[in-house]
């Protein structure tokens, strides 16, 4: 209330009028800063000096441990299954929600955030409860020799589960926002449904997709909890990366923890990257939206 | 092609959009659909667009039943608010689109694509910027763009949602004429959608007049504005002063004033409300005869080639009067100044009537 009465009070002519003294700015800003230094910037480093501590040839050798690369290995072909199939579902419930009017529309769009709200442990746990050895089809499955819990389907089941909500969740609002206009133009003119998705959809929300399947990308890779669950812990088998770290940890290999751990912060660095890169085209994209309207 | 719309009805939930509309579109004509927002008029205009399904009744193309027609195969061009053109297409790109998605064997081929889309380029006066992109574009070149991107597939029917909404005055006023030059080369049967009575009495052939879902009137401009049929067309075409009266044997009394309403001569003393445009109300020193009432100048506004002059009659209430601008220099009327009003003509509906 104080901020917007100051704010009126002083017009906006001149810009420095409306802003705090240059004190009180340096010392939000430096607390800001602070802050940041703190609590990301300083273990980001701890990861890399840490990797480094025994030098690069150490560095290297870590990374080449059969039991790491089999967990790098799996890593990326969970990834390489987990964002495909939540780009298509991602894509398909927000072109769902976002154009169409029907029955269930909010029920569907609160389960597609269950997955953010459920803790991922619980998230694992309910694949051991449907597929373990106790669980609802663990019999069934036994009689079929089909393995799930602590083999790699559940492993990519859990991760499909908890990065569901990413690509959706990016393009639903974008969607929302750009309207049914075009798509309706573009049946007028006599394009199939698929060419209207191809050629006027598509382009107008490709760089959401990107920002969604990168944030899906580093959340399947990077997941734990949920993961650790369903994985069993299986050397050189059903270890996903951030698994391994784990065990090298808990092995007090601190080199190679660390190590295998500057992969994902590597990953964490690169995805930052391509999203101020997606966000900036998505804004840009706006924009010329609203100058159309 | 013509039209035809056989007691069509939609419902949005518990909102009736449309109930029971009839409607005749002929070949080659161009039509408006005129009334308030929330009339159903854009409704309709995308139940024959095939871009929503009736709830009841039929549409019929040259006499075929095309209800259950796709959109795809209705061969509509359809004209957005909005222009809805792709943002990621040039001009160029935008105009061929509903060539290029055409199947192979009916498409035709890059060089007869490329000289169409210029000609329809020539058509809008855009040649030179066919590689721009909508966002580079002003509001009225987008919707000219918008508009040769419909006329590109060689449309039956041309329909446009409220084509010139989004633009400013000047604009709006020289892209209307343009539309209807346009119309009368080429001669497509079009069916526009506006809330803007001028813009309908300038452009249109046939103007239909809806609210809350019915139509109220359809006729040519002059029929509609000279013989409005309901009260609520008389008040939505123009400006309108309301007098609450009685009228009996033929006679109305209306706020101090008696006048002559020969199609009631039947009535006996039935409350009634009388219409009178803002144009065609006399101002005089002397009162004529009884149909002169007395009034008292409050304000006095130019609105351009128009004077509009506030009355304020004896009971308080109000009459709005234009004159034209030569009329007022010679009456040279003050505020506060007694004068009096005579309707020259006025439009009693009975109390049946409801707006």
């Amino acid at each position: 209330m104080h901020v917007a009465k100051g704010f009126h009070k002083n017009g906006g002519k001149d810009g420095s009028r409306v802003s705090e003294p240059a004190a009180v700015r340096f010392l939000l800003i430096s607390a800001a800063l602070a802050f940041l230094a703190l609590f990301l910037l300083l273990p980001l480093t701890a990861v890399f000096v840490e990797a480094f501590a025994k030098g690069w040839e150490a560095y290297l050798a870590a990374l080449h441990e059969p039991d790491t690369l089999s967990a790098i290995w799996l890593t990326l072909i969970t990834a390489a299954i987990c964002v495909p199939a939540n780009l298509f579902f991602g894509i398909v419930a927000a072109w769902a929600i976002a154009k169409f009017s029907f029955r269930g529309k909010s029920l569907l769009i609160t389960l597609i955030d269950l997955p953010f709200s459920v803790s991922p442990v619980v998230s694992g746990l309910i694949y051991v409860l449907i597929f373990g050895l106790q669980g609802w089809l663990g019999p069934w499955l036994q009689a079929h020799d089909i393995k799930i819990i602590f083999a790699v389907p559940g492993i990519v089941l859990a991760t499909i589960f908890v990065t569901f909500p990413f690509v959706a969740r990016e393009l639903i609002p974008l969607m929302e926002s750009q309207g049914r206009d075009e798509e309706e133009a573009a049946l007028t003119l006599g394009a199939s449904g698929l060419q209207t998705f191809f050629r006027v959809t598509f382009p107008n929300i490709k760089w959401g997709v990107l920002y969604g399947v990168i944030l899906c990308n580093a959340r399947a890779m990077g997941e734990f909890g949920a993961v650790s669950v369903v994985s069993g812990h299986v050397r050189g088998s059903t270890n996903t990366i951030p698994l391994q770290v784990e065990i090298l940890y808990n092995e007090y290999s601190y080199a190679a923890a660390f190590a295998v751990a500057s992969l994902l912060a590597l990953l964490a660095l690169v995805t930052l990257a391509i999203k101020t890169v997606a966000e900036w085209k998505i804004q840009q994209g706006m924009s010329i939206n609203e100058g159309e309207r | 092609m013509s039209i035809e719309i056989e007691g069509v009805g939609k419902n949005f939930g518990l909102f009736s959009a449309l109930s029971d509309v009839q409607l005749t579109v002929p070949s080659g004509e161009l039509v408006a659909l005129l009334g308030p927002s929330g009339s159903g008029k854009t409704t309709l205009l995308r139940i024959i667009a095939g871009l929503e399904k009736p709830d009841s009744g039929r549409i019929l193309f040259n006499g075929e039943e095309a209800t259950n027609r796709d959109v795809r195969e209705r061969h509509v061009g359809f004209v957005f608010q909005h222009y809805a053109l792709f943002r990621h297409m040039t001009v160029f790109e935008n105009i061929a689109f509903g060539l290029t998605v055409q199947p192979k064997k009916s498409r035709l081929s890059k060089g007869q694509i490329r000289d169409k889309v210029f000609t329809l380029l020539k058509l809008i006066q855009l040649e030179q910027l066919w590689d721009r992109y909508p966002a580079q574009l002003s509001g009225g070149q987008r919707q000219r763009v918008a508009l040769a991107r419909a006329l590109a597939v060689e449309p039956q029917v041309l329909l446009l949602d409220e084509p010139f909404g989004a633009l400013d005055a000047k604009v709006r006023l020289e892209l209307r004429r343009w539309l209807r030059r346009l119309h009368d080369e080429i001669h497509v049967t079009s069916v526009f959608v506006t809330h803007d009575q001028e813009e309908a009495l300038e452009v249109a052939d046939r103007i239909v007049v809806m609210n809350q879902g019915k139509i109220e009137q359809q006729g040519t401009p002059s029929e509609v504005y000279d013989r409005p049929a309901t009260p609520f067309v008389f008040d939505f075409l123009g400006n309108v002063n309301l007098f609450q009266g009685r009228v009996h044997e033929g006679m109305a009394q209306m706020g101090g004033m008696q006048l002559s309403s020969p199609e009631h001569s039947g009535t006996n003393n039935v409350p009634a409300v009388g219409y009178v445009r803002s144009h065609d109300i006399e101002i005089e020193r002397v009162p004529l005869d009884a149909s002169s009432v007395q009034a008292e100048v409050r304000y006095i506004l130019s609105v351009g080639p128009l004077v509009r002059i506030d009355l304020a009659l004896s009971g308080g209430e109000g009459i709005e009067v234009d004159l034209s601008r030569d009329v007022a220099d010679k009456l040279d009327l003050q505020v506060g100044e007694k004068v009096f009003a005579r309707p020259r003509k006025m439009r009693v509906f009975t109390d049946d009537y409801q707006i």
